[in-house]
């Protein structure tokens, strides 16, 4: 088990938004997280990332005790995440971006003195994640410029630039359309492989897409576990189905 | 390449000022070269970290008072050893209020920055004994690489030696900072003056690179202060006070933050606008005021925004 959740719940303030969820991912594993709009899905993300501190509850990262250890030391201990709000760097370019996360990863932000262009590592490591996400030709572009499905792919790429272990993509294909989502996620998968990624946690609401790509499922409502299955068996439960998927909404943030 | 050409003249320009110019411009010019310094500094929290202080006058006045202190009280001369001091006076007091401001982002930031300044401002006055109050400290002219030029005439001393020298310390601080911005740290500043909380996600430490890039700009901010601490001749609080700091986000404001060079303009235009305004009309403050506000209403990226960018950051 690389990623364990006992437990966990949730108030914000009187609303319990998560109650004593329990979920653990092991390794080589593909897990899609469903569930209506408020169910608690990027509410556990938050959890499961350290970002967000449990009422209750304790999360464990390869049997390390992550609760509420914010997103610095995570991202150093090999896990990275990317939100349901795409989220950029405006005025950097698409190769900056990628450098910065190489950087990142290789410790040398520091380096206050070092020349970024003369150092090999970080323009080749930004190069290859670039190459690897059908970004190269627009490594000049900056950011904000790209239109909202590459803004998605960059970051997520940033996030695969850091090479983690595991990886928790909230949405990564939310505001894209359906032929760029499963362009997206056929990129995610084979990214992963490149990297030797050990397990992506993802929330998705287009279930095509859960049950094209996930080995496992975890249905959330109204903040409980509802169901933790395989697509198969998800599939299979109509019932289930409708409730996840009941109030679902159009492209959106 | 065109950014070269542009910068070979300009740096042929400066260096032959002396030669060309009637020498009130050319003193007006020591100023200018000190600014230069400070906002190259300032630039790297403003520009390239997002971060905006209303309190580097702060770490002016250090460096101007440490050159004071130095040529009078401790008879150092030597401008080396000036310099060299007041970035090191500068670093020792940022480090702890770094640790204190960037805690805090926007307009919180500012007015702890603003707040300090404003501290500072009144130990100066307060502590007379020390500071000589609102009087000030006089500075005596140091020696230049080890030359003691205390025959030269005042002006002569002023429009040939040292602004050569002001010059060189201006290149080397445009040097260092050249390195800076474009090392992966710099490129670290920039994600966190963009999104710190992606920043995060990628493992960057956001207090710890704004804390760095703060006393580095302490650092030139102080360098700055004691460069133009000879020139000025008397230094006093005034040089410290908010206004001052104001003054300096002002001509950032005006060359445009978001370019390498923009606060060299800034200042360059500033300090030669300020000067001819004052000569020709009698409310110059007035008519300075709404040039400067109109300059940035129609040139909201600075007078260097004007001029359409190909992307100098990236080409680099
Ligand atoms: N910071 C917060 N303060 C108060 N309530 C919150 C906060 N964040 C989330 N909530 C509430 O908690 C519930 C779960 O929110 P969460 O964002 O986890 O849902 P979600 O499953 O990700 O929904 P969506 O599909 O809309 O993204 C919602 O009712 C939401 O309004
Ligand atoms: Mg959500």
């Amino acid at each position: 088990m690389i990623l364990q959740a006992e437990n966990v719940t949730k108030y914000y303030g009187e609303f319990r938004a998560l109650h004593d969820v329990t979920l653990g991912v092991s390794a080589g594993e593909f897990v899609s997280i469903i569930g209506p709009n408020g169910a608690g899905k990027s509410t556990l993300l938050n959890l499961l990332t350290g970002l967000a501190r449990p009422s209750s509850g304790t999360v464990r990262f390869k049997d390390r005790d992550i609760t509420g250890i914010g997103p610095v030391k995570l991202a150093k201990l090999g896990m990275a995440r990317s939100f349901q709000l795409v989220q950029i760097f405006p005025d950097l370019t698409v190769r900056e971006t990628l450098q910065a996360a190489v950087a990142a990863r290789l410790r040398r932000g520091r380096r206050i003195f070092a020349s970024l262009r003369g150092d090999r590592d970080i323009r080749d490591g930004a190069e290859e994640v670039a190459a690897l996400f059908g970004l190269d030709a627009k490594r000049r572009a900056l950011a904000r410029e790209l239109p909202q499905g590459d803004k998605k792919l960059l970051d997520v790429a940033s996030a695969f630039a850091l090479r983690p272990e595991i990886i928790l993509l909230d949405e990564p294909t939310s505001g894209v359309s359906t032929a760029d989502k499963t362009r997206i996620m056929e990129i995610l998968v084979r990214a992963a492989k490149t990297i030797g990624l050990q397990a992506i946690i993802q929330v998705e609401h287009d279930m095509d897409i859960v049950f094209g790509f996930s080995d496992r499922i975890v249905a959330l409502h109204q903040g409980a576990v509802l169901a933790d299955a395989t697509p198969r068996e998800v599939q299979a439960d109509q019932r289930l189905v409708d409730m996840v998927v009941g109030r679902r909404r159009g492209a959106s943030a | 390449m065109r950014q070269a050409l542009v910068l070979a003249v300009a740096l042929a320009a400066v260096v032959a000022v002396p030669w060309i110019a009637p020498i009130y411009h050319v003193l007006l010019m020591l100023p200018f070269m000190a600014y230069g310094v400070v906002l190259l500094g300032l630039n790297l929290l403003f520009g390239y970290t997002g971060l905006v202080s209303f309190g580097h006058a702060l770490f002016i006045g250090l460096g101007a008072y440490t050159a004071a202190f130095l040529t009078g009280l401790f008879k150092v001369r030597a401008l080396e050893v000036i310099l060299l001091t007041a970035a090191v006076v500068a670093a020792v007091v940022a480090m702890p209020v770094a640790a204190f401001c960037v805690r805090y982002v926007k307009i919180y930031f500012g007015m702890l920055t603003l707040a300090f300044g404003m501290v500072f401002y009144t130990f100066l006055l307060k502590f007379y004994r020390l500071t000589g109050g609102d009087e000030g400290m006089p500075v005596a002219r140091p020696f230049l690489l080890g030359r003691d030029l205390g025959d030269m005439p005042k002006i002569e001393y002023l429009a040939g030696p040292y602004y050569y020298y002001s010059l060189v310390v201006l290149i080397v601080a445009i040097a260092v900072m050249w390195r800076i911005v474009h090392s992966p740290f710099g490129l670290c500043l920039k994600t966190i003056r963009d999104n710190p909380a992606k920043a995060e996600t990628l493992g960057i430490s956001v207090p710890h690179y704004r804390w760095t890039a703060f006393v580095i700009s302490a650092v030139y901010a102080g360098v700055g202060g004691a460069l133009l601490a000879t020139p000025t001749g008397n230094v006093d609080p005034t040089l410290a006070y908010w206004t001052h700091s104001g003054n300096l986000v002002f001509m950032t404001l005006l060359g445009g933050f978001a370019s390498f060079f923009g606060p060299l303009v800034g200042a360059f235009v500033f300090i030669y606008l300020q000067d001819f305004v004052m000569s020709v009309v009698p409310y110059w403050r007035l008519v300075f005021g709404a040039i400067l506000a109109a300059l940035v209403i129609f040139a909201p990226g600075g007078l260097l925004g004007l001029f359409p960018r190909r992307r100098v950051i990236e080409a680099a």
